[in-house]
């Protein structure tokens, strides 16, 4: 080729991995045969695979078989039955914002792109036009990847709000419900709906409605990040039991939700963007507005995933098998906990682990500090993020004896 | 007192349901020129209506068609029944590879040396917002110049990830053809290292290309005025119904040393639409600065939509490197592009069999789904009036709404408002 020609991107500088997928990286060029991977948060079988769920492979089935079925385009804002149905299952069948014809729905690709799309839309139309100064608040620690998304949609002010208190291993609770208070007014709070992804820490139903109290006096925006629901406890109806207070206490709210994990979509991309408004006519001109910001950035969503999630969930007999499912997964996940636990117990390993059955959904925040998680990985080959924070999911009735003696080794031997 | 106390606490909780809604100042989006003429042809009970707005294939009974090779890649898939963990922020490798070599050629020196970066993206629109992404952040602040006119949705993409849109000529009314003066005119006079975008083939919405001798021309300017070329292509095979004729252009140019930005859509050529199949590739002077891109892409793509989907690509992928299933969409990318020609000429022709006396030479010329026929607002406006003929009111219609059994009623249609 022409030399000549001065390449453009001579100046790129190369950008930092990301970090969970480089721990999988390193994971998977690890040799050592016992090795452990607790990092990336999927789900696997206590045998340590990926599991399709059973309903899922059910309706697949059932999709190709239809001839009637085709690939043409969704609409922009995505299938409508997936958008109602995604949206009932967040705020409940009997949600009176969804009568009152106020609750609407964008079909995001997953979870991500959910809170991409309520980031572009607020930054747009929220606390004036391109009102790029309004502070976003997310938790500290949050998932790695909400600053980014708010950044990148333009907001310049992201900051974090206290949350965990990593001395008494729980919810710094006065420290957030102080944030609450002397924050700006309008400032965009990011809450998890249930399973805080990294801590695994959720506020007491108590600790919720204080929450709300004080952001419905402070006029803060709810944006609540659901990507766990079902999979936290169980039950669908008790994860959601924060979202649907807030929408009983007439916030207008977003809620990103994300059927990745509830679904084991992951790789389908199968998200929603559920709007609360204050009325019907706010709803559709807020709908209009969504269209536009899809349409420069995939303009329609993918058929596939949210083909299934809707046959499921508008099927009697299919939504009782994927709540089956979902039970499935979430008391595997809690039977190691309780195991990891009382493994650790029985080795009197220093320090109280009471957190590991406390805290909720796929992650734990162990509370081992960066050399210890270093020696883990380092010595022991189980691979965990450098905050401490384990997937539960990795853990086997397989594996779970090595790792509680991993963990036991990295409290005593590193400080 | 108990009644004071209820009627106080309504009035309050009304008060707070009726305060103003954060929302009260938003406005409602304009409606999209497009769908709007899906609507309104949904609302028509005239049982000759014609849909020749919307931009997707119909076989000859007017209905969307999903390929046999789709279908045989998809039982292929289930069968195998592979699991749904998330895949790489960049994509399924079997497809980028493919991707990449579909549009390039498998022999290709800069596949061969490794330094092209593709990414799977969302179909067309996702790559093109990925590329417009990246330019802003690494290549601006420089504006991108269109053909006149072009896709109606290259705007509102380039214009959200913050870049400024100018134009080149292209379209030339009067011949229903290539503007081919005024555009290299007007290319001459772009300022060096502004980003030129190119349709690689079946031009939207005119259907009008370049030809080669032609492209050799624009290629030659452009290196001139040192521009970065960005390539759309979103018709390769659906246009001349070849693959390779229809990735001349893009090959070319990098023959000529053009380290181009591209941009492909699997949604016409293999129907994928829905499954949202596209790549984003950009040609690097070499591996190393590859790499380094592709960790720049990565790094937008993350906060976007983290990962894209799965399957799509996995179709896409299946039949790409499954030696008779690649046969098997090369024949039927094949019958749409000619089934397409096949109606062009019926709509000439129908059209000389109405009397009609003027040239129409272009319908024939033009290549792709979409025809601009020269008509006039006022004569498309008839046109859905009295025959409930439905297409945007620039003078186009999609060839894929055009079937044996309504073709010789347009033609009609087309002259009685054109006489």
């Amino acid at each position: 080729h022409d030399p000549a020609t001065m390449s453009v991107f001579c100046e790129v500088p190369q950008a930092a991995p990301v970090a969970v997928f480089k721990l999988s990286q390193d994971f998977n060029n690890d040799q050592f045969p016992k090795k452990v991977n607790l990092g990336v948060g999927a789900y696997r079988t206590d045998e340590c695979q990926p599991w399709v769920l059973p309903v899922v492979k059910k309706v697949e089935k059932i999709i190709v078989h239809d001839d009637r079925l085709n690939h043409e385009y969704l609409p922009i804002l995505g299938l409508p039955e997936f958008r109602s149905s995604a949206s009932k299952i967040a705020l409940g069948d009997d949600s009176p914002a969804i009568q009152e014809n106020r609750v609407g729905a964008v079909q995001c690709l997953g979870g991500t792109g959910a809170l991409k799309m309520g980031a572009e839309f607020l930054r747009r139309f929220y606390n004036g036009n391109n009102n790029t100064k309004t502070p976003v608040y997310v938790s500290a620690p949050t998932w790695e990847n909400h600053n980014a998304v708010f950044a990148n949609a333009g907001f310049e002010d992201i900051r974090s709000y206290k949350y965990w208190d990593a001395e008494k291993r729980g919810l710094d609770f006065a420290g957030f419900l102080g944030d609450l208070e002397s924050c700006p007014e309008h400032s965009i709070f990011v809450l998890h709906a249930c399973a805080h992804n990294p801590t695994g820490t959720d506020p007491t139903h108590e600790q919720w409605k204080q929450i709300a109290e004080t952001m419905m006096k402070r006029n803060l925006f709810v944006f609540f990040d659901s990507a766990y629901q079902g999979f936290a406890s169980g039950s669908l109806d008790k994860d959601a039991w924060a979202v649907r207070y807030f929408v009983s206490m007439d916030f207008e709210m977003l809620c990103a939700q994300s059927f990745s994990k509830n679904f084991g979509l992951y790789n389908e991309r199968v998200g929603n963007l559920t709007v609360v408004a204050r009325d019907a006519d706010n709803l559709k001109r807020i709908l209009s507005q969504m269209e536009m910001i899809v349409r420069t950035t995939w303009s329609n969503p993918p058929s596939q995933g949210a083909r299934i999630v809707a046959i499921t969930l508008n099927s009697p007999e299919l939504f009782t098998d994927w709540k089956d499912n979902v039970k499935t997964m979430a008391d595997r996940v809690l039977l190691m906990r309780a195991q990891l636990k009382a493994k650790l117990q029985a080795l009197g390993t220093p320090g109280t682990w009471d957190h590991i059955t406390e805290q909720i959904g796929m992650f734990s925040f162990t509370g081992l500090n960066p050399k210890q998680v270093e020696y883990m990985v380092k010595e022991r080959h189980v691979y965990l993020m450098t905050s401490g924070r384990i997937n539960m999911c990795g853990l086997t009735t397989k594996n779970i004896d090595y790792v509680a003696e991993s963990i036991h080794e990295a409290v005593t031997k590193v400080q | 007192m108990s009644i004071v106390f209820h009627v106080i606490h309504i009035t309050i909780h009304l008060t707070w349901c009726f305060c103003s809604s954060w929302w009260g100042g938003v406005q409602m989006g304009p409606p999209d020129p497009i769908l709007g003429v899906s609507e309104a042809y949904k609302r028509d009970t005239n049982p000759k209506k014609m849909n020749l707005g919307v931009g997707a294939y119909r076989d000859d009974q007017g209905k969307p068609f999903v390929l046999s090779c789709v279908r045989k890649a998809e039982a292929v898939i289930t069968a195998k029944q592979m699991d749904k963990e998330y895949l790489a922020i960049g994509g399924l490798g079997e497809f980028t590879k493919s991707c990449a070599q579909l549009a390039l050629g498998n022999d290709n020196e800069v596949l061969k040396s490794g330094r092209n970066i593709t990414v799977q993206t969302i179909s067309g629109t996702g790559s093109l917002r990925i590329g417009a992404n990246f330019l802003s952040r690494f290549h601006g602040p420089r504006d991108v110049y269109l053909p006149k006119p072009s896709w109606g949705n290259h705007t509102p993409i380039f214009r959200d990830a913050g870049m400024q849109l100018k134009a080149y000529r292209y379209y030339d009314p009067s011949t229903c053809g290539f503007d081919f003066k005024g555009a290299l005119d007007d290319i001459s006079k772009i300022p060096e290292q502004s980003v030129i975008m190119l349709h690689a083939c079946a031009h939207n919405p005119t259907g009008v290309d370049p030809r080669p001798e032609q492209w050799k021309e624009i290629s030659d300017i452009v290196k001139k005025r040192n521009l970065l070329v960005f390539f759309d292509m979103a018709y390769q095979g659906f246009a001349s119904g070849d693959i390779d004729r229809d990735a001349w252009a893009v090959r070319y140019f990098i023959e000529q040393g053009h380290n181009i930005l591209l941009s492909q859509s699997f949604a016409k050529n293999m129907g994928l639409y829905g499954e949202r199949v596209g790549g984003f590739t950009v040609v690097c002077n070499d591996a190393e600065e590859a790499k380094r891109v592709e960790s720049q892409l990565k790094i937008l793509i993350r906060p976007i939509y983290s990962n894209p989907p799965m399957n799509g690509a996995r179709i896409a992928a299946t039949i790409l490197n499954t030696p008779d299933l690649r046969s098997l969409w090369l024949e039927e990318v094949h019958g749409m592009a000619n089934r397409i020609i096949k109606m062009r000429e019926e709509l000439v022709a129908g059209l000389k069999k109405e009397g009609s006396t003027h040239n129409w030479q272009h319908v024939t010329d033009q290549i792709g789904m979409f025809c601009f026929t020269g008509l006039k607002p006022e004569q498309v406006e008839r046109l859905t009036k009295e025959f409930s003929v439905y297409m945007t009111k620039d003078g186009r219609i999609s060839m894929a709404g055009v079937t044996s059994g309504n073709v010789g009623y347009l033609a009609n249609g087309i002259h009685a408002v054109t006489k």
